[in-house]
């Protein structure tokens, strides 16, 4: 029995999803004062939880229409060069990131930080690390997703092959491995020691469960999840990890949490998913799709128009988010670093993304006019988008 | 013209003399009142070491624990952390001695901490760590075992342990994730109930108030001499009052 996919998009993917990266913008800043807004603050799960789930449920929306009317090997192969892409953009960083930390290792030479600087000596040495980078062992700080990405992606066409045929059975599939991950403590090495900061095995299980509700899994749990018992339940947990995160922030809060609590919440595990994480995501979500209906009319306004294009082309933005960060810390660095500017720098990257991926939105229209007046062969408008 | 730069001489030998007179006080910018430490953990062989006006404290660090320069070694935080001590603990002999090497991990300071308690019985190991363990990427988990280790290895030796988290460095912020291994460190802290030193947040507030230019580019040593004496006496208050709180620790929070 192959599960139907619906035909046509959810914008709140695209809404969540352009919301997402930018989070992910300001919190790649480091010490950003704007980054006070973002979710990882009040709760234990952060925007990459929501980045990895659209990203599952996208994928196995697009590719799952391509491999149940154009078969296995052509939706493979579309998989495959979707992956190539991600790689070679992660590459692109990966070089402006070199061209970064050169500049900083012929500048700045403080003998306050001489310990510190010593995270340049890589460069001394370009023939392993240049190497070691394009096998994705070496991943500098806050270039961890687009590696993640790309594994998941990989070996996404026969998860999606089952995911069509057997959904559940892929489901717990995956939420076996996360849990052999946990067991065994399996992870992939990094370079230069240590291993991979999002544990693709365990970071799998979200982007499946992603697929997973695309491919018909959201219907199935629809009744469940409009419930009022699980919603209650959500906002309860919602609001113990908003406890729990004040905590960190406010320290004579500290003493009031629990000794058991303590013992048993930390340390929360981002590197393996940790179940509190899952946990605060899925309770997020269901508040979320309570709070916001499919057709909820603003979803086509204005108002959330810059986050929608901004989530409908989500590699193109999440790299431009990436290379804005590491130029917003440059200004915080060499220009000025009081609060104002940090405002300003966090706007004006958000207005860059939303302007690019208008730019884009805008040539794809274009492209597919082709020369000459011709009928467009898809949807304009939101229609359009990639996984 | 002559009367004005002796006008002017005569007011920096005066502030000077001010400062050498009170050399105890803080200078103004080495206050943080906006870092408050979570809680005062106490400190009891440190105390019982002062009591008997003989307090031997072993600062174990990596590289930000150094200063270059000939005299590198009286302007780093530990020598300023003896004069600090000796200038408040009158009456005490303390001592402050070394075990610093730069790009050392957690790890690795723990193998050279056995011989050297040994060796020199401190009543306190201060722990200087966790930028290198960040920079060489090693596995959280295996960060906090090992401090868990080294804070074991000191009290067996019967020392007492306080720790120092990372500088702030703000050029490098972009390259070092130092967030899962501070977060570790204070867990450990909590958990273990010991002290910690919170350098990073400290130095933070220094580059957000402006008291100290810590993207400066420059390869004076002056800027870090101060930082580092102020590192020193910071350190020396909070020695002291964790040895003077001697209220039995309360149950863990954060």
């Amino acid at each position: 029995m192959i599960a139907p996919i619906p035909t046509e998009r959810d914008l709140r993917l695209d809404l969540f999803r352009g919301i997402a990266l930018w989070l992910i913008f300001l919190d790649h800043i480091p010490s950003n004062a704007v980054s006070w807004i973002t979710i990882r603050n009040y709760g234990f799960s952060d925007a990459t939880e929501i980045f990895v789930f659209i990203s599952g449920y996208t994928a196995a929306f697009v590719y799952g229409r391509a491999m149940l009317s154009n078969g296995f090997i052509v939706a493979t192969a579309r998989v495959l060069k979707r992956t190539w892409q991600i790689y070679v953009a992660h590459v692109f960083l990966f070089a402006i990131y070199l061209a970064e930390i050169s500049y900083v290792s012929q500048s700045f030479d403080n003998p306050l930080y001489s310990e510190e600087m010593g995270v340049l000596d890589f460069i001394k040495n370009p023939d392993v690390t240049i190497m070691q980078a394009l096998l994705l062992k070496f991943k500098p700080v806050n270039m961890d997703v687009l590696p993640l990405y790309i594994v998941l992606l990989f070996w996404f066409s026969p998860i999606l092959w089952l995911l069509l045929r057997a959904p559940s059975l892929a489901l717990i599939a995956s939420a076996g491995l996360y849990a052999m991950a946990w067991m065994f403590e399996w992870n992939i090495p990094a370079y230069p020691q240590g291993t991979w900061a999002f544990n693709p095995f365990a970071w799998q299980m979200l982007f499946v469960f992603g697929a997973w509700c695309a491919l018909g899994g959201a219907k199935r749990l629809g009744h469940w999840i409009t419930s009022s018992v699980v919603i209650g339940l959500a906002i309860l947990y919602l609001l113990f990890a908003f406890a729990i995160a004040m905590t960190w922030y406010l320290p004579w809060l500290g003493p009031y949490v629990p000794k058991v609590i303590g013992e048993a919440i930390y340390p929360i595990d981002k590197t393996n998913l940790d179940v509190l994480r899952i946990l605060h995501f899925l309770s997020l979500a269901v508040i979320t799709v309570w709070l916001v209906p499919r057709d909820w009319p603003l979803l086509r306004s204005r108002l959330c128009w810059p986050a929608i294009t901004c989530g409908q082309h989500s590699l193109e933005i999440f790299c431009l988010g990436v290379f804005l960060s590491f130029a917003g810390h440059f200004v915080f660095t060499e220009v000025s670093n009081r609060v104002l500017t940090h405002v300003m720098v966090s706007a004006a990257g958000i207005a860059i993304m939303v302007g690019a991926a208008a730019l884009i939105s805008w040539y794809r229209r274009v492209e597919r006019q082709g020369p000459g007046p011709r009928p467009p062969t898809t949807k304009t408008g939101y229609a359009g988008g990639s996984a | 013209m002559i009367g004005r730069v002796a006008f002017l001489l005569a007011l920096v030998v005066l502030a000077g003399s001010a400062n050498a007179e009170n050399p105890a006080e803080h200078p103004a910018d080495c206050r943080t009142a906006e870092v408050q430490p979570e809680r005062n953990f106490a400190l009891p062989q440190t105390a019982r070491a002062i009591k008997a006006k003989k307090l031997n404290v072993m600062v174990v660090g990596a590289g930000s624990s150094l200063l270059p320069g000939p005299n590198g070694n009286k302007s780093a935080y530990p020598a300023r952390l003896q004069e600090a001590l000796q200038a408040k603990l009158t009456g005490v002999e303390v001592k402050v001695g070394t075990n610093v090497t730069a790009r050392r991990s957690a790890a690795e300071m723990v193998k050279a901490m056995v011989p050297e308690l040994a060796i020199n019985k401190p009543a306190l190991v201060i722990w200087q760590t966790g930028t290198v363990d960040a920079m060489q990427g090693i596995e959280p988990d295996q960060f906090s075992q090992a401090l868990d280790k080294g804070i074991h290895v000191a009290r067996s030796a019967g020392a007492d342990v306080v720790f120092i988290n990372p500088q702030y460095s703000p050029r490098t912020e972009s390259m070092i994730a130092l967030g899962t291994y501070a977060e570790n460190m204070r867990w450990v802290a909590m958990q273990q109930e010991v002290p910690l030193f919170d350098r990073f947040s400290i130095m933070k507030v220094w580059a957000d108030l402006g008291t100290f230019d810590l993207n400066s580019a420059t390869k004076k040593l002056d800027m870090a001499e101060r930082v580092h004496d102020c590192i020193g006496r910071l350190l020396a208050d909070l020695v002291i009052e964790s040895a003077k709180s001697s209220a039995p620790p309360a149950g863990a929070g954060r």
